[in-house]
């Protein structure tokens, strides 16, 4: 990507303008900008510093108003979990609060949102629940993360033991934000590798063998961003159970549930993950995910306050009040708690299983029609679970969740092993490609470490993922498929497809400090999460 | 924050109730499945006015969205207006083509940098060698982070320990400075204030404070106290001597409120910057910003490279999937307002606080802490901002000492309660250690606190000590409001019994 490589668009288009020399009007401020506004105002404003004049407000409007427009369209973006669809009722709400600072919102909405997760996730009634909201799960990830790692220090200070040498176990699986919380507060990541016998995700039989005792935690992740495949909390807590009385060592567990936490709970309510493990400590989610949000929100719940090191929270002396702060953020918008509020009074729990129930059928047709054609289909919520094989055939409601393997509603797939001894020059990432073009947006990338040579094709489910727009989405997975099986199709062409785009270089790190030390391969799934 | 002391208003509204209206009993079971009661279309739909919404668990049943979000809509009726919220620096409005523009991509995800290519492009023209956050907090924590890694290398490749390092700050530094130190494990080093100092970080005593182990000086453009500048430049001389002296090079992060004085890195000494687009950035909440001087500074350990879609992206965050609206309407900002406009609009800023300031001083009841409002002696031209002590535009006062001699029974604080019966936010608090006993309100004049704002304001202020002065005045009464909001029933809930923790000092002021 280096610049030397290519033709520097920029000075390209600097060369080709007409250098007239244009007079500026001074003015100064909002008040003296003119209302109405010229057509090419915007002409000529610099990019990569602050013009010296403005220009109206709306021409920056129609100027910023059109360059968005080259942005991919939410709706089709099948590669996010995040949620781009609220009600206009919802809409208006976060549109009167746009200007409103998470500090100064009365505590009510986020402390009822928080009772309630806590409430979903079983958390135990004699407890202390206490929580936070986040900007989103990376963040709650990290304070997770950084409370596992003061209690560990000040348990190993108190024995008098070495306390700079932490580590934290996860599967290779793992979002990027796991990883980021072992570097940037100096904790070893141990990646246990995954593989198609595990499903793609942490085999708790594996992990024990990475834990010492200068492990301050696992996370067990709620549904890989990969395959959508829970990891077996229960599991993973029975081991460690077994490690205890073994080796004395008590090793917390923080489930990652930005995406399951909101699934699990409606489809699964049986389903033993969250605070009825007695070894989770914590739990976070995304609200912006299945909470069914705009970007922007993340929750964190420990089990107990006396598991949040009180070093980590701090109080703050504000118009006569005290109010007690734990993240990494501090001014922040409103508007997301207050949509997470909105969701949970308009749906319910009801409102809240349906829409999972409905996701996860979609899921489960796009699954089927995959593996009745070109592809080998990774996820298994289309599989029937053993309750499902002895009971499906008389079940009354066929879309119980219970009756297929559980999992979030991901279809991950890739093109099957005849159809690649058959074409072997199609290539997989071709698909991605073709489908671009045609509006949709599904990313093709290679499965984690330990299986890296396999690339997946992968489509999250949303509630905006309809069955008419999933029926279409399966016309043209096909067409493109059987497009390419013909070697003389023009997709040959993209084969050499790298997008050169100018602009995102310039202020890039082509070269950054050097840390002197070998650099560290970062394995980590850094799908946007 | 003990609950026993406290009536528990919750048992008392459930005791308050009719008896009748027990069919809420339902919503108690989570898994049970009742046929939808015939939900009303009206926003006080007659469901919920005769059944109470729940409070600590989700709803079997959800409401209409009309319901919902008049439900939700009342309830934040009794937020303070933001307006009036001159204790907040967070910027509050735009305008409408700039609502437009962030309604228009409320949806969008700033990460998802390829789908949204343009989106990402604007934020690369926002700043060099850097990130958006959002908010200071977030960038303020990278800044220090980063500082700590590159001593840390430094340490590793002289074999020397790692595990010990430490930052120097004012004394008056805002929570985030702090949390950065207490969450990465360094140790924290106040500097204290005084009088002397201008309520802020004196560099010849922060001196005394750095040794081998110190990653970096915090210096703050603008303290959140008084509005005073720290001194940079003389810190950085200092720490050149230091240099010279014992070969440690100790580099300078600058947190700073306003993007107006971007010569920041003209010295050398200043390898990183932040700064809040949402307040004098004039964007809504949610947008920060951190830059660093070069890539050296910033070390390769804590980027993180996404391969996705076909393309790389680098991230050094601590939030990953963020609002794309803030960005964007950053952007607008910059192209709307353009240099002149930011100018103009921090001119007018100062001119509105040099006139409050100036009308505080002259009622001899307050005596005004920050220094914006005086004169180079030297110079006689009063419209030029050249002529005045620089700052941001930020007003502390308190009690002149006439005035508390005069009237010994008036608290200060009494200010904060009655103005806000009048629908003012302005907070009355201790100043940082060392002058603690110090109480100081304060006023943070913003974009839409105009000319016609400030003399209501000065006119209610006025009027409120006016009434404090008369002895026959029913507002003596507010003593007992002295302590606050009373008790915070609701607030109980999810919050720390015994927090254990103490106020350390620093600055936990919204920010």
């Amino acid at each position: 990507m280096s610049l030397s490589r290519h033709i520097n668009a920029d000075e390209v288009i600097e060369k080709s303008k007409e250098h007239q020399h244009r007079k500026h009007t001074a003015s100064l401020g909002r008040q003296t900008v003119h209302q109405s506004w010229s057509r090419d105002d915007a002409a000529g404003v610099p990019k990569y510093t602050m013009p010296k004049v403005g220009i109206n407000s709306k021409a920056a409007y129609q100027l910023l108003h059109d360059e968005t427009a080259l942005d991919g369209n939410p709706l089709l973006n099948l590669a996010s979990f995040v949620h781009t669809w609220m009600p206009e009722e919802a809409n208006k709400l976060i549109i009167e609060n746009m200007n409103k600072n998470q500090v100064d919102l009365d505590e009510y909405p986020a402390a009822t949102i928080i009772h309630s997760l806590a409430d979903l996730w079983k958390a135990p009634k004699e407890g202390k629940v206490i929580g936070t909201s986040t900007a989103g799960s990376s963040e709650a990830i990290m304070l997770g993360g950084l409370a596992m790692k003061k209690r560990w220090q000040e348990a190993r200070k108190a024995a008098g033991k070495d306390h700079y040498h932490p580590n934290i176990v996860f599967g290779s699986n793992a979002q990027v934000a796991l990883e980021k919380f072992a570097r940037y507060w100096d904790v070893e990541a141990r990646l246990v590798p995954v593989n198609a016998s595990t499903n793609y995700v942490m085999n708790p039989h594996d992990a024990i063998e990475y834990i010492d005792e200068n492990t301050i935690g696992v996370m067990v992740i709620l549904g890989s961003t990969y395959t959508g495949h829970f990891e077996d909390v229960q599991l993973m807590s029975d081991l460690l159970d077994k490690l205890q009385e073994r080796t004395g060592l008590d090793i917390p567990i923080h489930v990652d549930g930005a995406s399951g936490a909101f699934i699990a709970p409606f489809a699964y309510p049986d389903y033993k993950w969250a605070f009825d493990v007695p070894r989770v400590v914590s739990i976070n989610t995304s609200g912006h995910k299945f909470g069914l949000v705009y970007a922007g929100l993340g929750w964190i719940l420990w089990r107990d306050e006396s598991l949040l090191h009180k070093d980590l929270i701090f109080e703050l002396h504000y118009l006569g009040s005290v109010e007690y702060s734990f993240t990494l953020n501090f001014s922040k918008p409103a508007s997301p708690i207050i949509a997470q509020m909105f969701n949970f009074l308009n749906l319910g729990f009801d409102g809240y299983r349906r829409i999972a129930m409905k996701d996860l059928r979609n899921a489960r047709m796009l699954s089927r029609a995959l593996e009745a054609t070109y592809f080998t289909v990774m996820s298994n919520i289309h599989k029937l679970s053993a309750r499902g094989q002895a009971e499906l055939a008389t079940a009354e409601d066929t879309d119980e969740p219970e009756l297929y393997e559980r999992g979030l509603p991901v279809v991950s797939f890739r093109l099957s092993d005849k159809f690649a001894a058959e074409f072997p020059h199609v290539q997989q990432a071709w698909i991605q490609s073709m489908l671009r073009t045609k509006g949709w947006i599904v990313p093709n990338y290679n499965a984690p470490e330990g299986e890296t040579d396999t690339q997946i094709l992968r489509v999250v489910v949303r509630e905006t993922l309809s069955e008419d727009l999933l029926e279409r989405l399966i016309v043209d997975i096909l067409e493109i498929t059987e497009g390419l099986m013909d070697s003389s199709t023009a997709a040959m062409l993209l084969q050499n497809q790298t997008l050169h785009q100018p602009d995102k270089e310039h202020g890039r790190p082509d070269n950054f400090g050097s840390t002197g030390q070998e650099e560290k391969q970062q394995v980590g799934f850094s799908r946007p999460c | 924050m003990a609950l026993s002391k406290h009536i528990n208003a919750d048992r008392l509204l459930q005791e308050a109730r009719d008896k009748k209206s027990k069919s809420h009993s339902h919503f108690s079971s989570l898994t049970q499945r009742e046929t939808p009661n015939s939900s009303s279309f009206h926003p006080y739909g007659s469901r919920y006015g005769t059944t109470s919404v729940p409070k600590y668990h989700i709803a079997s049943k959800g409401i209409d969205p009309d319901s919902a979000y008049q439900i939700i809509h009342d309830e934040l009726a009794l937020d303070g207006s933001p307006l009036l919220n001159l204790a907040s620096f967070v910027h509050t409005w735009m305008p409408s083509a700039a609502d437009k523009l962030m309604i228009e991509n409320m949806s969008k995800n700033l990460i998802d940098g390829d789908e949204y290519p343009a989106t990402q492009i604007i934020h690369n023209r926002c700043d060099a060698i850097g990130t958006a956050t959002t908010g200071s907090s977030e960038a303020i924590q990278l800044g220090g982070l980063a500082m700590k890694r590159i001593w840390q290398e430094k340490r590793k490749a002289a074999g020397k320990s790692i595990y010990e390092p430490n930052i120097i700050m004012g004394a008056n530094a805002q929570v985030a400075l702090e949390k950065f130190a207490r969450y990465f494990d360094v140790e924290c080093r106040l500097v204290p204030i005084s009088v002397e100092s201008k309520y802020r970080l004196d560099p010849k005593k922060a001196m005394e404070f750095v040794d081998e182990n110190t990653i970096g000086v915090f210096v703050i453009l603008g303290s959140t106290y008084t509005g005073h500048y720290e001194p940079v430049k003389e810190m950085s001389d200092l720490l050149d001597e230091y240099e010279a002296k014992t070969g440690h090079s100790v580099p300078i992060h600058r947190p700073c409120a306003t993007p107006k004085l971007l010569w920041d890195f003209k010295i050398p000494r200043v390898v990183s910057i932040n700064t809040s687009g949402h307040k004098f950035g004039l964007a809504y909440v949610g947008v920060g910003w951190v830059v660093w001087r070069d890539k050296q500074h910033l070390p390769k350990d804590l980027i993180f490279e996404l391969h996705y879609l076909g393309s790389v992206e680098y991230s050094f965050s601590l939030n990953f999937s963020r609002p794309a609206a803030p960005i964007i309407a950053q952007y607008f900002s910059l192209l709307h307002l353009g240099f002149e406009g930011y100018r103009s609009v921090a001119l007018n800023d100062l001119k509105n606080a040099r006139l409050l300031s100036r009308a505080l001083e002259n009622s001899k009841y307050y005596t005004v802490l920050s220094d914006i409002h005086r004169l180079d002696p030297a110079v006689v031209d009063e419209s030029d901002i050249e002529s005045y002590v620089p700052g941001l535009p930020v007003i502390a006062f308190r009690f002149s000492d006439d005035f508390q001699a005069q009237y010994p029974e008036i608290q200060q604080k009494w200010i904060q309660t009655l103005l806000r019966a009048r629908g003012w936010i302005v907070p009355n608090y201790e100043l940082a250690p060392a002058l603690e006993k110090v109480e100081i309100l304060r006023v943070v004049v913003r974009e839409n606190m105009s000319e016609v704002l400030i003399e209501r304001l000065v006119n209610d202020l006025m009027e409120i000590t006016e009434d404090l002065i008369s002895k026959d005045s029913s507002t003596h009464a507010l003593d007992i409001l002295g302590r606050g909001h009373g008790a915070k029933h609701e607030r109980a809930h999810g919050q720390l019994d015994d927090p254990g923790s103490t106020s350390s000092g620093t600055y936990a002021k919204t920010c």
